[in-house]
Formats: structure tokens, C-alpha cells, sequence
């Protein structure tokens, strides 16, 4: 219990003093984008990992996030930070959509509905050009020249984002979302109405999923539907970051981003410039491999199964 | 005036008549059994009762007025808790975190709901279990945090599926006494049992069905004695004889 709590002290100054010592505004991009991903992953992890509904649609709030940060720019001429607010707000109202329509499923699927729902909107928003500008993408000039701001700005949703997940879990809130994972019609018979508290853990989720899009609008400078609203890049990365680090763990989507991010990194910039460029077209396959590794060996995760990953290393060590 | 009161109760799954027209009365206090054969439609009455299953026809009563196409969980919070015959554990819950869930259906605070948990399972012999994981618990011990749980939801009602089935002796006679142990705090009891030793020792009343139809309702004593009650258990030629 100490050991957890110093990790976590040492854990919190090397993240507020990170971007005083790393000048660099490569790595300080990767992390600022690794910590947008700790919000959405820990958002999935609420629904999917506490609630046990698998959500293959969050591009729905995280591109909606970003859109209305991005038409707060171009409609009404205000500044993308307004976005900040509005775009968790405007995310939770599709949620309430999203909800309605596909809790009236169960598993996997309320899972292929949530993914259609993803493609939906992707598609209105594409082609409802007059709000959107559509294909074209949506281009703002950034607020902040240094990286600095928006490093703080990142943590600083990170934290709450993974704080506030953390007290609802301990609270009344959180033992209704675990009754309902594990089983809804005993949940509904012990007085739980699980399609309400369905809703709450997606809001939450929608909530903090539409921020970080927000921030990635303000960030970026740059959006378009393919990307804000990608399945690939959005919806499943989201599960990805979740599956890699840990479901149903406070820390394990966080833990899951950082991993994640590395990886793709690593193939997108193909090993930094050492391996040969074509290994960065293989960045998907290597994705996949890496799911059916964590699948296999690590079915909680990197941090749900951290004793076993040590055991296994000091196996290693002991036999030395 | 009776705690509950099943109208006329039918189910119809397709053309399958499950319960077909089956009216009783429960009254305040009193454990009331319900039996038959396999397959005769017991556990269907108990999904009517608190919706699990929407009933085709019929009326169900509960203190006085109609719960017929309420949402199962506000059945609960108006105080008809229930077992599963097919126990449904929170497997990757604590026991304490199965019934403190369970708890918050009267209180708010994580306190109140923890204390409710710590009282419960006392109650029901389960406290030394209360921090190992649901599903680790052995049969025996899941019916009874089927029990507890539904307790922590401080029912008037409480219906409970074949909660002896599965168990050994002694097992038996803790079950039956725990049975005595919740009817002895005022709550009403509503229970479905196959094994004989339970269900005539602790009803007050029975009432038999048989394909969905009611064949018999009195004393243990009387239903026993049933010709209609031995045919549906036994066959048509110990019924004569």
C-alpha cells in the first residue's frame, strides 16, 4: 500500500516537472498526446471495464468533442477553448442518443450497434458540409506557440478525468456499475435500474471523451471526419489502450496509453529512422499481434496482471 | 388483507400455456409454498411476480394495488426481493460487495449501505466469507449470498427459488432454520422447494400446480394427502390407492 502510494507521489512530480526538463517538443508532443489517450481510454474503461458495456463507437463523442470545438471557430467565431466546456456537454447530448437507442441491446450486441452509430455519424458529418465544411476539415490557428500550455492543460484533464472516475467507482454509483457488468438481471432484481445507470456510466464516459476531443481540436489546429470520428484510429485504439493496460483497473488505461502511443510511434517513425521505412506500413498487423499477445498471456492487462508479470521476470532472474 | 394477492395469472410462451390461471393469496407472516412437478411453471409465477417476464393475462396485488407492468426494480423498492433458482453471484464482487450493492436499493451512503452489508451477512452466517470473491464460494454458500442480498434490499416480500436444492443434511437443516430466522423478523415468505423435508416442515400453507394449473392449496397435510398432488408426483396408481 505505501510502495503504491510513493510510486504514485514520484509519478506526480515526474509529470508537473516533465516539460521543464524535456525541452524537446517531439517527446513533449508524444506525451501530451499519450495523456489525451489516458482520458479516453480511462472514459472507455468506465463503460466498458466497470459497466461492461464494450463500446466500439467512442469516435461518436470524441469526434463530436472536437466538431464543437472546431464550429465554435468557424460558425459563431469564438474561441476553440469554449470547446473545452461545450464539447463533453454537446457529447453527452449524442450520448443520450446513442443510449436510448443501443442499451435496449446486450453484449456484443450493443457492441455492433455502438460501432454502426460510430459510421453514422461519421457520414453525417461528412456530408453535412454547410456545418462541417465535410472533407475538407476544419484548420484553426493554434493559441500557443510552446507546447507548454497544452502539456499542462492534457495533465491536468488526465488527472481529473482519472480522479473523478476514481470517486465515482468508490461510490454507490460505482457498485451499481460492476453489479450490472456482472450480471444484469440479478442487478435489476436487487432494486438497480440498470438501464438509467447504463446511461450514467455512458454520459461520464461521453462527458471526458468529448473533452479530450475538444483539446485535440485545440491542439492539433486540425480535424477532419476521417480522422476525428475514425474507427480505426479512435474507436478501436480507445479499446486497445483499455485492453493493453488493464479493463476494470483505475490506472490501467493510463498505463495502457503510454504503451500504446510508444508503439505506434515506434512503427509510424519506423523505429526512429534505424528500421527500413516500409516497417511503418505495419504498424496495424503489429497492433494486432500485440492484442493477441496481451489476450493470451495478460488477459487483465499490464496492470491487472502486474503480479504475474513480475513473477515471471524474477522466474527469469531466479533461473539465471 | 393480504401481502399479496396473483389474479388469475397467466403466461402464455406461444402456443405453451407455463402458467395458466393460477390465483392465490399470501398473507402477512406466513411462509407460503409453491409446488409441483418439473416443468409445471413455479419459477414462471416468480419471473410474473416481479416482471422478469411480462404476464399475458391476470392481475398481481401487492399491499392492495397492482404491480402488473412495473419495471422489476421498482418492484424491489417497493419491497418484493427474490432469489434465482439458477443462483446469479456478482462473480468478480466480494460477497460484502454483493450485498452492499444490494443495500443502497434503501440507503445512500457507502456507510450505511457497509453496515446494512455487515449486518446481513451476519445474519446469514456468511461474515467469515465476506472478503473472498462470489464466485469462490461453493454452492452451499452462493444460495445463501442469494438470500443475503436479497435481505439487504429489506423486502416485505421475499421470494425465494428452490433455495435447498444442491445442498447435504446439516446444510439442510442450516437452510431451514435460517428460512425460520427470516420469517421470525416479519418478513412474508413466498418459497418454491422440491425437497419435501423443507417445504412441509416450514409452510404454513401450499399451494400445488401442476402444467400451469393449480391442482391443490391447504395445509402441508392437506396437500399431501391430495390424490391430485400424489398422481402429479407419484403416477395415477398411488393416487387410487
Amino acid at each position: 500500500m505505501k510502495a503504491k502510494k510513493i510510486t504514485l507521489i514520484i509519478l506526480g512530480i515526474v509529470s508537473l516537472i516533465f516539460p521543464l526538463v524535456i525541452r524537446s517538443d517531439y517527446y513533449q508532443h508524444l506525451v501530451i498526446i499519450a495523456l489525451m489517450w489516458v482520458v479516453i481510454g480511462s472514459s472507455w474503461n468506465l463503460l466498458a471495464g466497470y459497466t461492461g458495456q464494450v463500446s466500439f463507437g467512442h469516435a461518436i463523442f470524441f469526434g463530436t468533442g472536437a466538431y464543437t470545438a472546431g464550429i465554435f471557430v468557424t460558425k459563431l467565431g469564438m474561441s476553440a477553448w469554449w470547446g473545452m466546456m461545450f464539447g463533453g456537454i454537446v457529447a453527452m447530448v449524442f450520448a443520450l442518443f446513442v443510449g436510448w437507442i443501443c442499451f435496449r441491446l446486450r453484449g456484443p450486441y450493443f457492441a455492433l450497434a455502438t460501432l454502426a452509430g460510430g459510421e453514422i455519424i461519421r457520414l453525417i458529418v461528412t456530408n453535412w458540409e454547410s456545418l462541417t465544411e465535410g472533407m475538407m476539415g476544419i484548420l484553426i490557428i493554434q493559441s500557443f506557440r510552446s507546447k507548454l500550455p497544452y502539456y499542462y492543460i492534457a495533465l491536468t484533464l488526465a488527472f481529473l478525468c482519472v480522479f473523478v472516475i476514481y470517486l465515482v467507482m468508490k461510490s454507490k454509483w460505482g457498485y451499481y456499475f460492476v453489479s450490472i457488468r456482472e450480471d444484469q438481471d440479478a442487478a435489476e432484481s436487487m432494486g438497480i435500474n440498470t438501464t438509467l445507470y447504463k446511461n450514467v456510466s455512458l454520459l461520464i464516459s461521453a462527458f471526458f471523451t468529448g473533452m479530450a476531443g475538444a483539446f485535440y481540436m485545440n491542439y492539433m489546429a486540425f480535424i477532419d471526419p476521417q480522422v476525428v470520428y475514425s474507427l480505426h484510429y479512435i474507436s478501436i485504439m480507445a479499446i486497445l489502450v483499455g485492453i493493453v493496460g488493464g479493463v476494470a483497473t483505475t490506472l490501467g488505461p493510463a498505463v495502457g496509453a503510454f504503451i500504446m502511443v510508444g508503439v505506434q510511434e515506434t512503427f509510424r517513425s519506423a523505429f526512429f529512422g534505424l528500421a527500413p521505412k516500409w516497417i511503418s506500413q505495419a504498424h496495424a498487423l503489429v497492433f494486432g499481434l500485440l492484442v493477441i499477445f496481451v489476450i493470451m498471456f495478460l488477459a487483465n492487462g499490464v496492470l491487472g496482471d502486474w503480479g504475474k508479470i513480475k513473477r515471471y521476470v524474477f522466474r527469469i532472474k531466479a533461473s539465471n | 388483507m393480504a401481502l399479496l394477492e396473483v389474479k388469475k395469472l397467466t403466461k402464455a410462451f406461444g402456443g405453451l400455456m407455463a402458467v395458466n390461471n393460477v390465483t392465490f393469496k399470501i398473507e402477512r407472516g406466513e411462509i407460503f409454498g409453491l409446488i409441483g412437478p418439473n416443468g409445471s411453471g413455479k419459477t414462471t409465477t416468480f419471473n410474473c411476480i416481479n416482471n422478469f417476464s411480462p404476464i399475458t393475462s391476470g392481475d398481481i396485488f401487492f399491499k392492495e394495488k397492482s404491480i402488473k407492468g412495473l419495471k422489476t426494480h421498482k418492484i424491489c423498492h417497493l419491497g418484493i426481493g427474490r432469489t434465482f433458482q439458477v443462483v446469479k453471484p456478482l462473480s468478480r464482487m466480494t460477497v460484502i460487495g454483493n450485498v452492499t450493492a444490494s443495500a443502497f436499493c434503501r440507503v445512500n451512503t457507502i456507510k450505511e449501505a457497509r453496515d446494512e452489508a455487515y449486518r446481513v451477512l451476519d445474519f446469514c452466517n456468511l461474515l467469515k466469507e465476506k472478503d473472498k470473491l462470489a464466485k469462490s464460494l461453493p454452492i452451499e454458500g452462493r444460495k445463501r449470498l442469494e438470500i443475503a442480498r436479497a435481505l439487504a434490499t429489506k423486502p416485505e416480500l421475499l421470494l425465494l427459488d428452490e433455495i435447498a436444492a444442491g445442498l447435504n443434511l446439516s446444510e439442510l437443516d442450516e437452510a431451514i432454520d435460517l428460512i425460520k430466522r427470516i420469517r421470525d423478523k416479519g418478513i412474508t415468505i413466498l418459497i418454491i422447494e422440491h425437497i419435501m423435508k423443507v417445504i412441509m416442515t416450514i409452510s404454513d400453507r401450499i399451494h400445488a400446480i401442476n402444467f400451469g394449473q393449480t391442482i391443490a392449496e391447504g395445509t402441508p397435510q392437506e396437500v399431501a394427502n391430495n390424490p391430485e398432488v400424489i398422481e402429479a408426483y407419484l403416477g395415477a396408481e398411488y393416487a387410487q390407492g
